[in-house]
């Protein structure tokens, strides 16, 4: 029996509250299974046992492993995710200011990916087996089979380096201007709100090439999955009996096949988002990108607790959000999901 | 939920009700069809048509037996030591005495990247391996038992799959130890989710089909029927992952040694090639990083080919 | 070599680099001029210099838990000290400071009692703080105070220079500061002139103080509130940090820039493409081979000046039952491939420390090269005399931050220890674990060091390094001997007579038994656009603007 949408919705988020609670446990066990000893680190150059001890529980370090789970416990129940000791902000402050930058330019390298990713998914669909599928297969699958700090180096080299073309590689914003008031997080759109042309296109500038390199390595599951979902489409029955009534193939493609294969589509673009996020801390370091990707690898060189905690949770909490809403774009899209197996 | 290794054109399943979705069961019943199992003729004929219309895979498999045959015959072959160092030569271009050029140690290229080809494909085959049969048995006993086995490994699964994978792998490797072993038992662990889920999508879906029960009936046990019956028929699209996943596990060992939590000096590596390799690009030696990075690219294409005439092969309302 | 930017703003870098353009008067955000959205040039004139930072600055207060070396940047340019060192020109014409001289910083003068115990300080009585406030006596108090309370690397630092608590200080009158000391320390004077010691302005400070926070750490960690040569106008943790220039500036000459912007660019690949396009002025601290290159290449100017009281060393750990016995370790010290390491590693830039001929040393110049060289047959009758023919097995430990020249030193070694039948095979430790297992555990049994000495005696190096108790004894080498030569020189003035054959005998025993393998000693290199002059090299290997200058 199918139950109504909201239940669904529901019973979907209660689902994920285990798995939120598992990703709590496992961090911190995570990052305490960690080698390093931050106290020594943080004691600074020169430090004696003694000094080290000292920063040790000024950390709360010194505390058994069960009091230190409950206190973290306790402390994520009131928002809060400690402090990095590091940059020594709130973990959460730090998340705050770095997340945008990484959300920014995931989704302008999503945008890009899928402007090519689509048209030859759509491409390769409506000409199987011909030399055309096999060239976007090879674009694509080029695409993904670099690493992606190779591409990001290489780009650099080429464009920047020597034509000079592209914007020099140093950060979200050339330090001629200042980053614009802060309302998104995302700089264009945060300057276009300050009515700031100028910045915005400087912040679009230097998105360019960060965001061609993670989009290169987005080209393939999306292209791959709009070839595979337009197949399956266009060999399905009514479209058939739309070609066979005489419908132009324009129409045919656009407005029914495509359209029906948006679903597969979607939820594969939400989980290439949270990979994604995750995984652009090499594209961060070759552009000096100040995003959470660099953040976590930061702490977690030098055994960060909090912020490495901090990161998981944001990025759990994210994957878990990116999953609900697109269960939920599938119930709203599909009327016979909702289906209790 | 479900993420993809790098490469993926299933319809994947998004958490449930039973966390079997109707997308989930469209696909598998779609490959269904594969019930009987067909017949050794059917499918090397099959096999020819494949590779007749689509040469891409053909190059694959020539690609994919040549570097078999370098994994097995590559240190023997190496025109120079790969380990031993030579300081006069450091940073030469490539040329006739060294075909890639020689690196910041005086060491060839091409016969370090050579011999990393055993290395690399042992990392890729072992840590899917690991994940396969794993992955496999985790997925296949919740699918068939369901009940709280099902939810509670469903909840786990679902926990390492909220893991930024790369961040996952990192910590794994920080925690455990910078060795080969290490990275293939995190890569391993980070692929692991994806066979479980669609190891149970496919056995659930078959649970109760007729030959399901039909062997019951003849008084199978049931961990027999599981491995017997119902399994196989869950290989194929197993097999096609498995190829899109061998090459992702390099690229992640690539990915970690640019970090620094690779594989140990001095042994050669594609990915930390391409990460120590990358420093010099800007100073104009760029066969330090072109040479093995291509090699990588190439490998890692090669799986993704191949993965694709797996499945062309193994399931024909797929193919292209 | 600059590139132009596009029309579509209304002013050119290079414009914005010069500036100087009338009418952009203020500091700070937006006040409805031209320039409004952008970093508006100061009013009196003067440069912007742009500099690449290849590591990141987490905290404005150096005597804050946490705060890493980068970040002691802040404390050098946004805050002045007591005293501070001289500047001397080096053969290549760049300047240095000069550890032999000691210059007035906010002290004009100072005088020693006849037994040494006490430092009587005369402050300039024009010192301003940023604000405009007059630095005054209870301000270094404070400061001072708090720096030898505050705990971790500060106080142990101010401990060198027999600084340890706060009843040492007293405040005579607004101008004038004493200094009380157990005993006399040549070290005491130049203590004062690190980083560590810096001057805050203690009426803001503790107008931001609480209760649970005395020392106002939360306030200063975030801010600045010194009488520096330049303020912190902006910091964006993990972006950039920009200095203005402090008009107030009363120890010295005013700097010629106005605005230094030091930008934080992690890939050193990206920092030299930058400098060598012309985007940034100034690329701090690159690597060897860069500066080979680029000095070759003719468009940049590199500058690279030896680090003082430095080396890279390897350390043989006496855990491992071998390198208990000297015999052993010196059989390592001639298995070492030094000219090949020299050459990949430093890309020859440096000293070389090897290749003395006498066991004995000279002078009591430091470092200075060990008497040791490539000499595998030597080696391998030193292990058969200790009683291993056949070698044995040593795990061999890098540190991951420091690989760009750990590894190559590590695996040129490794293959010339296999010849004579050690096997070392090599691991490598990332950051927060390296110091843990190499420094305060010190349980890796052979590694490659890097330590250098901020005041630049030998005796301090050994205190540091060769003493059972010091923090970077990875070798957990024990010699009552030199512990009595340390304590006996440390604070002994150089000019003692007592002094000079004390360290000679300290470097004889080193040689002797080298617990600690001495490969070379490094230099730091920096490349800048031609039309900058003024780079100063400093102990602290930090960037000190205030003479920086802009053709």
């Amino acid at each position: 029996m199918a139950k109504s949408k909201t239940m669904t919705v529901l019973g979907r988020v209660a689902e994920a509250i285990p798995t939120l609670i598992g990703v709590v446990i496992v961090a911190f066990l995570l990052t305490r299974a960690l080698p390093g000893d931050p106290a020594a680190y943080f004691a600074g150059p020169a430090a004696t046992l003694e000094s080290i001890q000292e920063v040790r529980v000024s950390l709360g370090l010194d505390k058994s492993l069960p009091e230190q789970f409950i206190i973290y416990v306790a402390d994520l129940a009131t928002g809060n995710l400690g402090n990095s000791i590091s940059t020594g902000q709130p973990v959460t402050a730090d998340v705050m200011s770095r997340l945008p930058a990484s959300l920014e330019l995931t989704l302008f390298a999503l945008v890009l990916s899928l402007g090519v990713a689509l048209p030859l998914g759509i491409l390769a669909a409506t000409k199987p087996g011909t030399w055309i599928d096999q060239l976007c297969r090879i674009i694509v699958t080029a695409g993904v089979s670099l690493p992606v700090f190779f591409t990001g180096l290489l780009l650099v080299y080429v464009f920047y380096y020597q034509l000079g073309v592209a914007p020099s590689p140093l950060g979200r914003l050339d330090f001629v201007y200042l980053s614009p008031p802060h309302v998104t997080g995302f700089y264009v759109v945060d300057a276009l709100i300050a009515g700031d042309g100028a910045t915005a296109w400087a912040a679009f500038r230097q998105l360019l090439l960060p965001a061609i390199t993670l989009g290169l390595f987005t080209l393939a599951p999306i292209a791959r999955m709009t070839r595979a979902a337009m197949l399956q489409v266009l060999s399905s029955d009514f479209i058939r009996t739309a070609r066979a009534a005489g419908l132009s193939w324009r129409k045919v493609l656009f407005t029914y096949a495509f359209r029906n294969a948006l679903l597969p589509i979607i939820t594969t673009l939400g989980m290439v988002f949270s990979f994604m996020l995750g995984a652009n801390v090499l594209v961060e370091k070759v552009f000096a990108w100040p995003g959470i990707g660099s953040y976590a690898v930061e702490a977690l060189v030098v055994s960060d607790y909090a912020a490495v905690q901090g990161f998981v949770l944001t990025m759990a909490v994210l994957f878990v959000t990116i999953n609900l809403l697109i269960d939920l774009a599938y119930t709203a899209i599909d009327p016979r999901v909702g289906f209790d197996g | 939920m479900n993420k993809p290794s790098q490469t993926t054109d299933m319809i994947k399943p998004v958490s449930g009700e039973d966390g079997i979705s109707l997308a989930d069961l469209n696909a598998a019943v779609t490959r269904q069809s594969g019930a009987a199992a067909p017949t050794r003729a059917n499918m090397l004929r099959h096999l020819a048509y494949i590779l007749k219309s689509n040469p891409m895979t053909l190059i694959a498999f020539i690609l994919f037996a040549l570097m078999l045959v370098a994994a097995l015959l590559g240190p023997l072959i190496t025109p120079y030591d790969p380990l031993k160092s030579s300081v006069a030569d450091a940073l030469q271009a490539p040329s006739l005495a060294h075909w890639f050029g020689t690196d910041d140690l005086g060491r060839d290229v091409f016969s370090r990247v050579l011999m990393a080809t055993r290395l690399d494909l042992a990392i890729a085959f072992s840590a899917v391996a690991i994940s396969f049969v794993f992955g496999s048995i985790i997925g296949s006993l919740s699918g068939y038992y369901g009940g709280w086995l099902d939810k509670v490994t469903g909840r786990i699964i679902d926990t390492i799959m909220a893991f930024p994978l790369f961040v996952l792998a990192m910590g794994i490797v920080a925690a455990l130890g910078n060795s080969v072993e290490n990275i293939v038992y995190a890569t391993a662990i980070v692929n692991l989710p994806f066979y479980a889920r669609m190891a149970r999508a496919e056995v659930n879906v078959r649970r109760d089909a007729g030959f399901v029960q039909a062997a019951r009936l003849s008084g199978n046990g049931d961990i027999r029927i599981l491995a017997t019956q119902i399994f196989p028929n869950a290989l194929p699209p197993m097999m096609v992952q498995i190829s899109l996943n061998l090459g992702w596990a390099i690229l992640n060992a690539a990915g970690l040694s640019f970090i620094g939590l690779g594989v140990s000096p001095p042994t050669p590596e594609w990915g930390i090639m391409v990460a120590e390799g990358a420093r010099y690009i800007v100073s104009g030696e760029w066969w330090l990083a072109l040479f093995p990075g291509a090699v990588l690219m190439l490998a890692v294409f090669t799986f993704n080919m191949l993965g694709d005439g797996l499945r062309d092969l193994v399931d024909p309302r797929q193919r292209s | 070599m600059s590139r132009e930017e596009p029309t579509s703003t209304h002013f050119s870098r290079r414009q914005f680099m010069k500036s100087g353009v009338a009418g952009a008067a203020t500091i700070g955000l937006g006040m409805a001029l031209p320039f409004a959205k952008v970093l508006p040039a100061s009013a009196q004139g003067g440069s912007t210099v742009v500099i690449a930072l290849g590591t990141t600055i987490n905290s404005l207060d150096l005597h804050r838990k946490g705060t890493n070396r980068p970040s002691y940047q802040v404390a050098v340019n946004a805050y002045d000290r007591l005293v501070s060192f001289g500047t001397k020109t080096m053969p290549d014409g760049s300047l240095s400071y000069d550890s032999s001289v000691i210059e007035p910083d906010l002290a004009e003068s100072w005088s020693f009692s006849e037994d040494g115990l006490t430092i009587t300080f005369n402050l300039r009585k024009d010192a301003v703080f940023s604000d405009g406030t007059p630095v005054t006596a209870t301000d270094v108090k404070w400061s001072l105070d708090r720096a030898v309370t505050l705990g971790g690397f500060p106080t142990t630092q101010m401990k060198a220079g027999l600084l340890e608590n706060p009843e040492q200080f007293t405040v005579v009158d607004d101008h004038t500061f004493v200094i009380t000391l157990p005993k006399f320390s040549k070290l005491t004077l130049p203590d004062l002139a690190v980083p560590v010691p810096f001057i805050i302005n203690s009426k803001v400070a503790l107008a931001n103080a609480t209760a649970d926070d005395p020392w106002a750490t939360e306030y200063l960690h975030r801010n600045t509130a010194g009488s520096g040569a330049f303020v912190v106008e902006r910091w964006e943790p993990g972006q950039q940090l920009v200095y203005t220039r402090n008009d107030n500036w009363s120890s010295g000459e005013l700097p010629e820039v106005s605005r230094v912007i030091m930008r934080e660019i992690p890939s050193p690949s990206t920092r030299r493409a930058l400098v060598e396009r012309g985007d940034i002025d100034m690329s701090y601290e690159v690597p060897p081979k860069d500066a080979l290159e680029l000095r070759d290449k003719g468009d940049l100017n590199v500058i690279s000046t030896p680090i003082e009281n430095s080396l890279f060393v390897v350390a043989c750990n006496e855990i491992f039952e071998p390198f208990k016995n000297k015999k052993v370790r010196q059989a390592m010290a001639y298995a070492i491939p030094y000219e090949d390491i020299f050459k990949t590693a430093a890309y020859s830039q440096g000293v070389p420390m090897w290749g003395a001929s006498e066991m004995s040393p000279a002078t009591t110049q430091w470092p200075q090269p060990f008497p040791y060289s490539t000499d595998l047959e030597k080696a391998k009758a030193l292990l058969t005399e200790a009683g291993y023919p056949d070698g044995f097995t040593v795990p061999f430990y890098i540190s991951l931050d420091l690989v760009s020249w750990m590894e190559p030193a590590a695996l040129l070694i490794q293959e010339n220890l296999a010849k004579i039948g050690v096997k070392a095979p090599i691991e490598k430790i990332p950051g927060a674990n390296w110091r843990t297992a190499a420094l305060v555990e010190k349980r890796l049994e052979m590694s490659l060091d890097d330590f250098a000495g901020w005041l630049n005696y030998p005796d301090y190096y050994f205190f540091w390094s060769y003493l059972e108790t010091s923090l970077f004894n990875a070798s957990n080498y024990s010699n009552p001997e030199i512990a009595t030569l340390v304590e006996e020189t440390l604070h002994l003035a150089t000019d003692d007579p007592a002094w000079e054959p004390k360290i000679k005998r300290l470097i004889e025993i080193a040689f002797e038994d080298v617990p600690r393998i001495p490969l070379w000693q490094p230099t730091l290199s920096s490349a800048m656009s031609k039309d900058l002059g003024g780079y100063e090299y400093w102990f602290h290997r930090q960037i000190d603007p205030r003479k920086l200058s802009k053709a």
